[in-house]
């Protein structure tokens, strides 16, 4: 009778069914790199910390914790009583067929006193999992929301050395495998302790020699899920590799697959994707193949100890020392030391325990696994949590008409409480900068420059020579390493970090558009600005045209970072953006490198219009963008070689000369 | 839809069927061990009678032990069916969509985006192989052992049968309408996930964005009601499967109860149970119930999974936009092509028309440039000569036979072109330039570098011709990418060699090298030159303006500079300020 045997099993391989699949169906999109890194991070590095920071991460509320705690050790506990009881019964039973006094009473009280345990356990394991269910939830929704918020005022850095595809997998395949350890692994993993301390104690008290039996027989069961366990995760691992693999490629030929047309290629495609996909299918049989021996092995087991007991059992009554041994027997026996009924009902009753205890120790072994992996997942979240924010920079801070100043001015705090203010006119210097992404690789050396409110710099150089650089440098993503960088005569670092940028338009090089609709991209420049405003800043960066034609003009939903729109259009959106936002300063970074020329003559008047009274950094591959400029530098190498304007340095007949006469190749 | 699926089972179809038989030769097995267990108890319960060790319950634990092995012994089998089944149909299916993409024409790539068919040969379809597999190992087993059981049950007891059958109909119905009204806040979840990872998506690429525009509150409000909305979805989903376990528990609970109260009384009445049969009975009980919750999630596992299926299904059902050929031509005369009324479309929009009559006519051995602004419908015209796209109306003919009529090989084949968005695969320089002609010898792939003015910089490269590219071709700059893509197509030796932008990155120099050498190396092949600057194609002997998907002018540089407004507007915005004898010399990195 193995009650208690196979409702975990349901349970658990419900639970864990749907786990699986809500994973499955979360990773759809998700680019399978996160899942072979989330194999390949195993542990933890220090358990026992990141699972007491889990425990009280989610268990804020203690009286819940302590709840939940006592509902699952009632509800695991009234399982296993309940089979315990179930002897009691059919005892009961047989004493009655064998006329025993006063056993149809005994047979009446132990039934009702199953009945309330059955009750007790019913709404425990309800309560439980009801109250398991609004923690968990609750815990992954503040995780999520923390992790996103400690994300957002992250330094620029971190996010260079993680990919997006590491950081997703925090939101997605670390939150979910610790859904899934909090849900499911922890509560059964309690469920599991008590059920096996009850059984194991119910056991001890029928009879200690049997139970050492059926401990040794378990051990074999144990050693093994372990073994197999092993294997089989090796397995996984290769398979991963494989998939992996296979991802690759498909990726590439799928990314050329237009190329692999044009050359009549496909035969040759098709041999080689059979080669991988044959490798995938042999390691992926590999895996499940001992993933599926578990199931059937344990069961088996089960059986093989059921039966080494039955027989040892028997063998214990044939010479007669089951009743010295058994705590059950000095209970309810004679103490004759021959065996009894008694003796019988305690050796029908051990085996049905044996049916019950197998299931909950696989259960922690499995669940181990779990716990491990979810505290890895937890780790990493607790990463992002841990690592420190961008610092918030100075005290002075934008403000627009305060301190008798009709626009925008810089609002600095003095030493006497006062406040001083300064307009803001987009003055912005450099001294002797020097910077570096990583302190031993210098990418800018002794960078001095001005900018003149109402000045268009431009800077001009090959890929890599340091052009954007600058730009991150002024909004500070970056901080110099020495030198300094002053606006409006003030040093960046003392400006709030974030009025700073405020203070700063700027279109980067590769566009990035958000899901809505174009209105709304258009207005993420600035949030409050009106539609009008925003139709206004489209005409002008010469967007109007091509949002009009759109199947819902400025409504027209932008999905997928904007993948239904051209490189150009999307550029052109950027500007608008821009526009809308009334920087005094502009950094265009290749803010019109995939507009065509004569596009660019088109928005050249918004251009001139979006620039006029702003100090503009711009930097372009194409010169004819860069021509009209009142200061041209040229980088090499992270320093300025040339500088002056258009006319001056074709003058020169130095390297901008060269680049502008074609005889250099950009890039 | 699972028809269009099963057919890519194929070879694995044997064990696939042979799966579920083994699994029901286990089923066998666990439905005569708990009858056999029955004997056991009986033989214990009556050596307290008889007080001798009887030698039949090692037998009847011989027989246990035995039918145990050969349970596990068809367990095993049956898993390792199961997998082979399940991994060899995953890879059919793979393979068979893969192959069927090989098939597609341009207008079904573009159907397609490249990430979806990424994720549905992959993701998709391992989600499919779990489904399949989880089908052949259990979804016959479980209704198998369902039936055994409950025969066994009404052999030994009729009357507690028909209280199993009613617990599993009681059971079912829970299970089922549990089920069913969890399955839309469940779809409805799965979606919020998906916005909810769009948005971290969104502010991962776009961080810089929002750092920029200090619009960090702005993100984290966006992700506040993302994960609001999870929360809410899964609460709901979660809350009705809460039920499930007690309820479970409760069939079970009552099944037991009744199960000691009217069987106990049938022991003590004598009416023909035994101990022996009382333990039997709970053991068919359990496994009753058990199956019945199995094939709910089953079910569930399918119903799951069919998201998948149908995107599956939609790259297997997919046909080729570009029906063949009756009778194939099998040869390019020459490199002359004419257009003929030509107008064109793509699938997604229809209503847009991009080409619209065009009338041209290019002589075999002709340097033709093209010329106009973006989404003019440059590349959309040269995509019709290699038979990219069909034409909507009109024709298009390459030496006088419409490329309809061809052999798409051998169209291919001699018209090679040089996409605008080109692409290098991982693997060497040689590899790479292998791809226009396989049997191409080390003299020939050199003497195409040369032309394509790409062999001077690989020689620098380490390892020259056996430098590796990476994926995509990462490890050279993009005028270097976009030579050796010359010199692929040029290997090909075609008759029409068509570049669509493919020297924006490259320096006028090179530009006006590359072009020379073609002159004097290949004058016999037509070539078909599209270009963001005038430079690339002054010296074409003909130049053809686009705008709008019209022609607005075709001529000579210095005929359009006269007549043609748009031409001069671009060669306006291009030479402005510059003395004549500067060449235009901007670079314009259309990249993508």
């Amino acid at each position: 009778m193995a009650k208690k045997l196979k409702q975990p099993s349901v349970k658990e391989q419900y639970e864990n069914l749907n786990s699986d699949m809500k994973r499955r169906v979360q990773q759809h999109g998700t680019s399978n790199g996160q899942r072979v890194a989330k194999i390949k991070g195993s542990g933890p590095e220090n358990p026992v910390k990141v699972l007491k920071r889990v425990l009280s991460y989610t268990f804020r509320n203690k009286f819940a914790a302590v709840m939940l705690v006592i509902l699952i050790v009632l509800s695991s506990a009234a399982g296993a009583v309940g089979s315990f009881m179930l002897t009691f019964v059919i005892g009961a039973i047989e004493d009655m067929v064998n006329g025993v006094a006063g056993a149809d009473q005994s047979l009446i009280s132990w039934t009702i006193a199953l009945i309330c345990v059955y009750v007790v356990g019913v709404l425990s394991t309800f309560s439980y999992s009801r109250l398991m269910m609004y923690i968990a939830q609750g815990t992954l929704k503040r995780m999520r929301d923390e992790m996103f918020i400690n994300m957002q005022y992250l330094p620029l850095r971190y996010f260079d050395t993680h990919t997006h595809g590491e950081l997703m997998s925090r939101y997605t395949n670390d939150v979910d495998t610790l859904r899934q350890m909090l849900s499911q692994s922890v509560p059964q993993m309690i469920s599991a302790v008590v059920t096996i301390v009850v059984v194991l104690l119910c056991m001890i008290f029928m009879s200690f020699s049997l139970t050492l039996v059926m401990l040794v027989i378990l051990s074999v069961n144990i050693v093994c899920i372990k073994v197999i366990g092993a294997e089989s995760s090796r397995q996984f691992l290769k398979q991963q590799v494989s998939i992996g693999k296979v991802n690759g490629f498909v990726e590439e030929m799928m990314e050329g697959q237009k190329v692999v047309k044009v050359f009549c290629h496909e035969n040759k495609a098709r041999e080689n994707f059979k080669a991988i996909n044959e490798e995938l299918r042999i390691s992926g049989t590999k895996a499940n193949q001992l993933t599926n021996m578990l199931g059937p092995m344990s069961n088996i087991l089960s059986y093989f100890q059921y039966v080494v007991v039955a027989i040892v059992g028997a063998v214990f009554f044939a010479t007669h020392s089951i009743g010295a041994l058994s705590l059950y027997s000095v209970a309810f026996g004679d103490g004759s030391g021959a065996f009894t009924v008694g003796d019988v009902s305690v050796l029908i009753a051990f085996l049905t325990l044996i049916r019950s205890f197998n299931q909950p120790v696989q259960q922690v072994t499995q669940q181990f696994n779990a716990i491990v992996m979810g505290l890895a997942g937890a780790e990493r979240i607790f990463d992002i949590f841990d690592t420190p924010h961008e610092d918030k920079g100075g005290d002075i801070t934008l403000v627009y008409g305060e301190g008798g100043i009709e626009k925008w001015s810089w609002k600095k705090p003095e030493a006497d409480g006062t406040f001083s203010y300064i307009p803001l006119r987009g003055d912005i210097r450099f001294k002797d900068v020097i910077f570096g992404y990583t302190p031993d690789k210098i990418i800018l050396k002794d960078i001095s420059l001005y900018a003149k409110p109402g000045q268009k710099i431009a800077f001009v150089g090959a890929t890599g020579a340091g052009k954007t650089t600058i730009t991150n440098l002024i909004n500070r993503f970056y901080d110099i390493q020495s030198g300094s960088i002053t606006y409006d005569g003030l040093d960046i670092k003392s400006i709030n970090k974030d009025d700073l940028r405020r203070s700063l338009g700027i279109v980067l090089q590769d566009t990035h558009l958000f899901t809505g609709t174009v209105m709304d991209n258009i207005r993420y420049g600035r949030l409050n600005a009106t539609d009008e405003e925003c139709i206004a800043a489209a005409k002008l960066a010469n967007a109007d045209y091509f949002i009009s034609h759109l199947p819902e003009g400025y409504q027209t939903l932008i999905k997928g970072d904007g993948g239904n729109l051209s490189q150009g259009q999307r550029q052109l959106l950027a500007i608008a953006r821009a526009m809308v936002s009334e920087c005094p300063v502009l950094i265009l970074d290749e803010a019109t490198s995939s507009i065509d020329t004569r596009t660019e003559k088109l928005i050249e008047q918004g251009m001139d219009k979006l620039m006029e009274g702003r100090t503009v950094f711009v930097i372009a591959h194409r010169l004819s963008t860069v021509r009209n400029s009142q200061a041209i530098m040229v980088l090499d190498h992270g320093r300025i070689i040339e500088r002056g304007t258009h006319d001056q340095l074709i003058a020169q007949k130095g390297v901008y000369y060269q680049l502008y006469t074609g005889a250099f190749e950009l890039e | 839809m699972v028809k269009t699926l099963l057919k890519s089972v194929k070879q694995y179809k044997t064990v696939s069927i042979l799966t579920p038989l083994v699994m029901i030769g286990e089923a066998a097995m666990e439905i005569i061990i708990p009858f056999l267990m029955g004997f056991l108890i009986d033989e214990i319960t009556e050596m307290a009678d008889t007080q001798t060790f009887s030698m039949k319950i090692v037998w009847y634990g011989l027989a246990m032990i035995g039918c145990a092995a050969f349970a596990l012994y068809c367990g095993i089998m049956g898993g390792r069916l199961a997998s082979k089944a399940s991994a060899g149909f995953a890879a059919n299916l793979r393979y068979d969509m893969y192959d069927n993409i090989q098939t597609y024409s341009f207008a079904n790539i573009d159907n397609f985006s490249t990430a979806s068919l990424i994720t549905r040969i992959t993701t998709d379809v391992s989600n499919v192989q779990l489904a399949f597999q989880m089908c052949i190992r259990m979804l016959v087993r479980a209704p198998i052992l369902f039936i055994f059981a409950t025969i066994m049950t009404f052999v030994i007891s009729p009357t507690m049968g028909g209280v199993f059958i009613a617990a599993a109909v009681v059971l079912a119905i829970i299970v089922g309408i549990i089920m069913v009204r969890v399955a839309t806040p469940f779809r409805i979840m799965f979606k919020k996930y998906d916005n909810l990872n769009r948005v971290v998506q969104e502010d991962l690429t776009a961080i810089r964005v929002v750092k920029s525009y200090v619009r960090e509150e702005h993100e984290m409000d966006k992700m506040q009601a993302a994960t609001q909305d999870v929360y809410n979805y899964s609460v709901k989903a979660e809350k009705l499967l809460n039920y499930l376990m007690p309820v479970v528990q409760c069939v079970i609970y009552v099944a037991m109860i009744l199960l000691l109260i009217m069987g106990g009384n049938m022991i003590i009445d004598g009416t023909g149970l035994t101990m022996g049969n009382l333990t039997s009975l709970l053991q068919y009980m359990t496994q009753i119930l058990t199956a019945v919750m199995l094939v709910a999630m089953c079910l569930q596992y399918i119903s799951l999974s069919k998201g998948s299926m149908d995107r599956i299904a939609a790259v297997l059902e997919e046909k080729t936009t570009l029906p063949k050929p009756k009778a194939p031509v099998f040869e390019v005369k020459d490199g002359s092509i004419d257009f003929d009324g030509v107008s064109m479309s793509y699938l997604q929009k229809a209503d847009v028309t991009v080409l619209s009559d065009i009338n041209l006519h290019i002589k075999s051995g002709e340097t033709v440039g093209i010329i106009g602004a973006t989404g003019s419908g440059k590349s959309s015209l040269v995509s019709l000569i290699p038979r990219l796209y069909d034409v909507a109306e009109g024709s298009v003919k390459v030496g006088g036979v419409d490329v309809r009529e061809y052999n798409l090989d051998t169209l291919r084949s001699k018209v090679a072109m040089v996409l605008q968005k080109n692409v290098l695969f991982s693997g060497s320089i040689t590899e790479n330039l292998k791809w226009g002609d396989e049997n191409a010898t080390q003299e020939e792939i050199e003497e195409a570098c040369r032309q394509a003015c790409a062999d001077e910089f690989i020689r620098q490269l380490p390892g020259g011709y056996d430098y590796d590219l990476g994926q995509g071709g990462v490890n050279v700059s993009g005028g270097q990418k976009q030579r050796l893509c010359i010199a692929r197509a040029l290997l090909r030796k075609p008759k029409v060699i068509i570049f669509d932008d493919s020297t924006s990155a490259v320096d006028t120099k090179t530009d006006a090298m590359i072009r020379q050498s073609l002159r004097t190396h290949a004058p016999e092949v037509t070539k078909i030159i599209i270009a963001q600057r005038i430079a690339s194609v002054e010296d074409a002997d003909r130049i053809v303006v686009l705008d709008e998907g019209k022609i607005t002018g075709i001529g000579t540089h210095e005929e359009l500079l006269k007549n043609n407004a748009i031409y001069q507007e671009v060669y306006l915005s291009q030479v402005k300020g510059k003395a004549d004898e500067e060449d235009g010399g901007e670079e314009d990195g259309e990249k993508a």
